[in-house]
C-alpha cells in the first residue's frame, strides 16, 4: 500500500512537474504547479511528517501559488503560439539531456541504494518522542536551527529591499 | 543554549553583525532623511564597513565551532573576511560619487552592498551547509538586484534577468547536490561528513560523487569557471562598473573560501578523486577566458573575461590543494582583489567623463589627461599581467610553484603560457593609456576630477598592489596561519 502510494504521488509530482514546463497555456502551467506541490505534500505525508506536509499545502500550494496566478492573469498573458515552432526545436535538444540526467540520477541513485548514510539521530522515533512533529521542529528550530533561522531572516529581507527598489516610482 | 551563551557566542559574528546592522541603519537614515542629504549615507556605509573590518581584527579567532558547529571564527575566516570587507570598502569609496549624481536608490544601494558583504562573510564562515547556502543566496539575492539598479538601461535589465535565471538555476543544482550529500553522510554539518566518511570504503558511493559533482557546479558557477561562465560578460558588461568589481572580487573570495572549507573540512576523503576533473576546470577556465579576452574591443568586456581567466589561475592553486597551494590561493585572493578593484576603479574614474567609457579608444591619452589615473591603471593591468613587482606576480608565483610541488607541472606550464598570452591584452591597455589621442593633437583635453572617494580607493588600492609584491612576507604569514585553522 505503501509502495503504491508512493508510486502514485511520485508520478503525479514528475509528471505535473513536466506539464508546466510543457504547456503553453500559462494558466494551465502554473494549475499543474499546484499538482506538483499538492502530491509531493503527499510524500511529506508518507514520511509521516504531516507538519510539513501541511505547510507544504497551505503555503506552497494556497499562498505562493495564488500570488502567481494573480500575478499571471494581471499580465494578461496569452498562450504564446508563435513561439511554439521555437520551443519545439529547443524541446529537441532539451529531451536527450534531460533523459541522460535523469537516467545519470537513477542508475546512482538505485545502484547505491544500500549506501544510505543510516537516518540520523532525528529520525522518527525521536520524533515521536518528542511529542510529535510540531514540538520536534519547533525544539530544532529554537535550539540547532537557531542560527539559520535567524539568518533566513536577512535572506528575506535582502529580498524585500530587493522589490522595493525594482519595482517602486521614481520621485522626479 | 542559555541568552547569555548565545550573546556571548555572538562576538564570534561580530562582522556579520555589524554589516547587517548598518545595513539597516542606511535604510532607516535613507526613509526619514530630507532628499538633499543622502550623498551622507555613502560615509555611513564606509564607516560600518571599516568598522566591522576592524572589530574582525580586534576579536580573538580561536577557532570554536558557534551556534551549534553552524559558524566559525578562524584565522581562516579572518583572512577571507579581510579580503572581502577590503574589496566591499574599495566598491563602496569607488561608488560615492556616482550615487550622489544618480540620487534615486541610494540608500538601498548601500544597504544591499552591505547585506551582500553579510552573506560573504556568512559563507567565509559556515561550517555547515545550511549556513553556506543561506550566505550564497543572501549575496545572490543583493547582487541580482544591485546589477539591475540602473532600471531604464536596457544592458543592466538584461544583465540582472540572465544573471537571476541563471543564478537561480545553479542555487537549485547547489542544493540538489546538498540532498545527495546529506543522503550519503546523514548529516549537512562539516565536521560529521567528515567522521563519517573517514577514509576507507564509503568514499566510493553514487550518492556522494553525484552531490559533490552537483554542488561543485552550484559553486562553479558563481565562480564564473568554464563551461559555466556563460553568463559572465554579458553580466559584467551591463551592470554598473562598481557593481562589477564586486561581482568581480568579492562574490569569487567568499565562495572560493567556502568552496576550499569543503574540500577540506568535509569531503577530504572524496577529493582526490575529482583532481582530474579540477585540473581540466582549471585548464579550460583559464584558456577560454583569456582567448576570449583577446578579440574584446570593450576594456570593461576584456576585464570580465580576463576575471574568467583569473579564477582559472585561483583553481590551479585548488587543484593542488596542499597546505602551500591554499596559503597560495590565499594571497593571489588578496592581490586579485586589489587590482582589479583597482582596474575596475579607474574605468569609474574614466566612465564620468565621457558616456560609455569602456572602448580601448576611450583610455587613449589618459595617463597625460590625469597622471596619477594613468599611472595607476598601468600599475593595476601590470599586476593583473603577472609582472614583477607587483602583487599580481607574487600570487601567480605562490601558486605555480605550489601546483608544481604537489606534481602538477603540465598545468603550471599550460597557465604560465596562459599569462604570457594575457599579457598582450593588457599591455595594449597600457599603449593607448601613454599614446596621444588624436583629439589631443587637435587641443589640450579637460583633465579628470578625482572626488575624494575615487582618490583614497585608488591610492589604497595601488598602495596595496605594490605593498604585496614587494613586501610579501607579512601577508604571506597570515595566509599561512589561516591555513593551519583549517586542519
Amino acid at each position: 500500500m505503501e509502495l503504491f502510494l508512493f508510486v502514485t504521488f511520485s508520478a503525479l509530482t514528475v509528471g505535473s512537474a513536466a506539464a508546466v514546463v510543457w504547456h503553453p497555456h500559462p494558466v494551465k502551467s502554473a494549475l499543474f504547479l499546484i499538482l506538483s506541490f499538492f502530491s509531493m505534500g503527499g510524500l511529506y505525508l508518507l514520511l509521516q511528517a504531516e507538519f510539513i506536509a501541511l505547510m507544504q499545502v497551505l503555503v506552497y500550494a494556497g499562498a505562493v501559488m495564488v500570488l502567481f496566478l494573480f500575478v499571471i492573469m494581471l499580465l494578461n498573458l496569452k498562450p504564446r503560439g508563435e513561439d511554439r515552432a521555437a520551443f519545439k526545436v529547443r524541446v529537441r535538444w532539451a529531451v536527450p539531456l534531460v533523459l541522460f540526467f535523469v537516467g545519470g540520477v537513477l542508475t546512482a541513485v538505485t545502484g547505491a541504494l544500500a549506501r544510505l548514510a543510516p537516518a540520523g539521530s532525528h529520525g522518527p522515533d525521536w520524533v515521536a518522542a518528542q511529542g510529535g512533529n510540531i514540538r520536534a521542529l519547533g525544539r530544532l528550530l529554537f535550539t540547532r536551527g537557531l542560527l539559520p533561522f535567524e539568518v533566513t531572516s536577512v535572506l528575506l529581507l535582502v529580498a524585500v529591499v530587493g522589490v522595493m527598489v525594482l519595482a517602486k516610482k521614481e520621485r522626479r | 543554549m542559555s541568552v547569555v551563551e548565545a550573546l556571548y557566542q555572538c562576538s564570534g559574528l561580530l562582522a556579520v553583525l555589524i554589516l547587517f546592522a548598518t545595513g539597516v541603519l542606511i535604510l532607516l537614515l535613507d526613509a526619514f532623511s530630507p532628499l538633499g542629504r543622502k550623498g551622507r549615507l555613502g560615509g555611513v556605509a564606509v564607516a560600518g564597513t571599516a568598522a566591522a573590518l576592524f572589530a574582525a581584527w580586534q576579536s580573538e579567532s580561536p577557532g570554536e565551532p558557534l551556534f551549534f558547529e553552524m559558524v566559525v571564527w578562524d584565522r581562516y575566516a579572518l583572512f577571507v573576511t579581510s579580503v572581502i570587507l577590503l574589496g566591499a570598502l574599495l566598491v563602496l569609496l569607488l561608488s560615492l560619487e556616482g550615487r550622489r549624481r544618480d540620487g534615486a536608490g541610494t540608500g538601498e544601494y548601500y544597504a544591499l552592498v552591505l547585506f551582500a558583504a553579510t552573506g560573504m562573510v556568512l559563507m567565509a564562515q559556515a561550517v555547515h551547509f545550511i549556513m553556506i547556502f543561506l550566505g550564497l543566496e543572501i549575496l545572490s539575492i543583493s547582487v541580482y538586484v544591485l546589477v539591475g539598479l540602473p532600471r531604464h538601461e536596457r544592458r543592466a535589465n538584461e544583465a540582472a534577468l540572465k544573471y537571476v535565471l541563471l543564478g537561480g538555476f545553479a542555487s537549485g543544482f547547489f542544493l540538489y547536490g546538498l540532498t545527495f550529500l546529506y543522503g550519503a553522510t546523514g548529516s549537512l554539518s562539516m565536521t560529521a561528513m567528515a567522521s563519517y566518511l573517514g577514509t576507507g570504503e564509503r568514499v566510493f558511493n553514487s550518492y556522494l560523487l553525484l552531490g559533490t559533482a552537483l554542488v561543485l557546479a552550484g559553486f562553479a558557477f558563481k565562480l564564473a569557471l568554464v563551461p559555466f561562465h556563460l553568463w559572465t560578460p554579458d553580466v559584467y558588461e551591463g551592470a554598473p562598473t562598481p557593481i562589477t568589481a564586486y561581482m568581480a572580487v568579492g562574490v569569487k573570495a567568499a565562495v572560493l573560501a567556502a568552496l576550499v572549507r569543503t574540500f577540506r573540512e568535509a569531503l577530504p576523503a572524496v577529493v582526490p578523486h575529482w583532481t582530474t576533473a579540477l585540473w581540466i576546470l582549471a585548464a579550460v577556465t583559464m584558456t577560454v577566458g583569456n582567448v576570449m579576452a583577446l578579440v574584446q574591443q570593450s576594456v570593461k568586456r576584456m576585464l570580465a573575461y580576463s576575471s574568467i581567466a583569473h579564477a582559472g589561475y585561483l583553481m590551479v592553486a585548488v587543484v593542488a590543494g596542499t597546505p602551500s597551494g591554499v596559503t597560495a590561493l590565499l594571497v593571489y585572493l588578496l592581490a586579485y582583489t586589489v587590482m582589479n578593484v583597482g582596474a575596475f576603479g579607474v574605468m569609474v574614474v574614466g566612465q564620468k567623463e565621457r558616456d560609455g567609457g569602456e572602448l580601448l579608444q576611450d583610455f587613449e591619452g589618459l595617463g597625460f589627461r590625469c597622471p596619477l589615473v594613468g599611472a595607476a591603471m598601468a600599475l593595476f593591468l601590470f599586476s593583473l599581467a603577472g609582472i614583477p613587482p607587483t602583487a599580481g606576480f607574487l600570487g601567480k608565483l605562490l601558486v605555480f610553484s605550489a601546483a608544481v610541488e604537489a606534481g602538477y607541472t603540465w598545468l603550471v606550464i599550460l597557465a604560465v603560457i596562459n599569462s604570457v598570452v594575457a599579457a598582450y591584452y593588457y599591455l595594449r591597455v597600457v599603449i593607448a593609456i601613454y599614446r596621444r589621442s588624436e583629439a589631443a593633437e587637435a587641443g589640450p583635453e579637460p583633465a579628470i576630477r578625482l572626488s575624494g572617494g575615487e582618490r583614497a580607493a585608488l591610492i589604497l588600492a595601488g598602495l596595496l598592489t605594490v605593498g604585496v609584491g614587494v613586501l610579501p612576507q607579512g601577508f604571506w604569514e597570515m595566509a599561512r596561519r589561516a591555513v593551519l585553522a583549517l586542519g
